[in-house]
């Protein structure tokens, strides 16, 4: 059963790259690598319990954190091309 | 533990595994960034739910139930916060939805 849910998980992660590769905007291919990355959590959480160690949810917990932060991290490099700006310091560069 | 449980398990991590296929296909099909937006989202809240609430049937009142409550709560606050800002972001810089040709047509049909 364990099984199924990870051939599942596969599949749909693949079909996230292939979407990663094509999309038309930067946005699809945002949104597809943000899928990718909370499928990816599950996939460590089901993989624990198919391999007998459930000690993998530790890794998954972290990789959920990163994956998270870094598509906002993204998402503002896309929206005000610098990370380290905000609203304040933008109304002082101006 | 009780077949009963066992069933419970399988049947909450065989329908994760129907809304993450079903979730990962929109994603190839639906036509623009805010179709694929909704199908990206509910399997980040409805297939990740129902495979980690399977999970936690399976792991009992350990450690490990304490560890897939946790990673639960945290997709549950940050996908739709993701999901959120993503959109805001697609629609300020000016990507519009992909309506069909003909729906301003039906738009002043409807309001008339």
């Amino acid at each position: 059963m364990f099984t199924a849910a990870t051939a599942a998980i596969m599949v749909t992660m693949a079909l996230a790259l292939v979407r990663s590769f094509l999309g038309p905007t930067i946005y699809d291919r945002i949104l597809a690598v943000n899928m990718f990355g909370t499928k990816t959590v599950l996939m460590i959480s089901v993989l624990g319990f198919l391999m007998g160690r459930p000690e993998f949810l530790d890794i998954a917990l972290v990789y959920a954190l990163i994956n998270f932060v870094g598509t906002i991290a993204m998402l503002k490099y896309f929206k005000y091309g610098d990370l380290g700006i905000g609203p304040t310091s933008s109304e002082d560069r101006r | 533990m009780g077949i009963i449980v066992h069933a419970l398990s399988w049947l909450c991590l065989l329908g994760g595994s129907f809304f993450v296929l079903a979730g990962g296909i929109g994603m190839m099909r639906l036509p623009d960034v805010y179709t694929r937006s909704h199908a990206a989202g509910m399997t980040d809240t409805l297939g990740a739910g129902l495979i980690l609430i399977g999970l936690m049937i399976q792991g009992g009142f350990t450690l490990i139930t304490v560890k897939l409550v946790l990673i639960l709560m945290f997709i549950i606050f940050t996908s739709p916060t993701s999901t959120h800002a993503l959109i805001h972001t697609a629609h300020a810089s000016g990507i519009g939805p992909e309506l069909a040709e003909n729906s301003d047509e039906e738009n002043t049909e409807s309001k008339t």
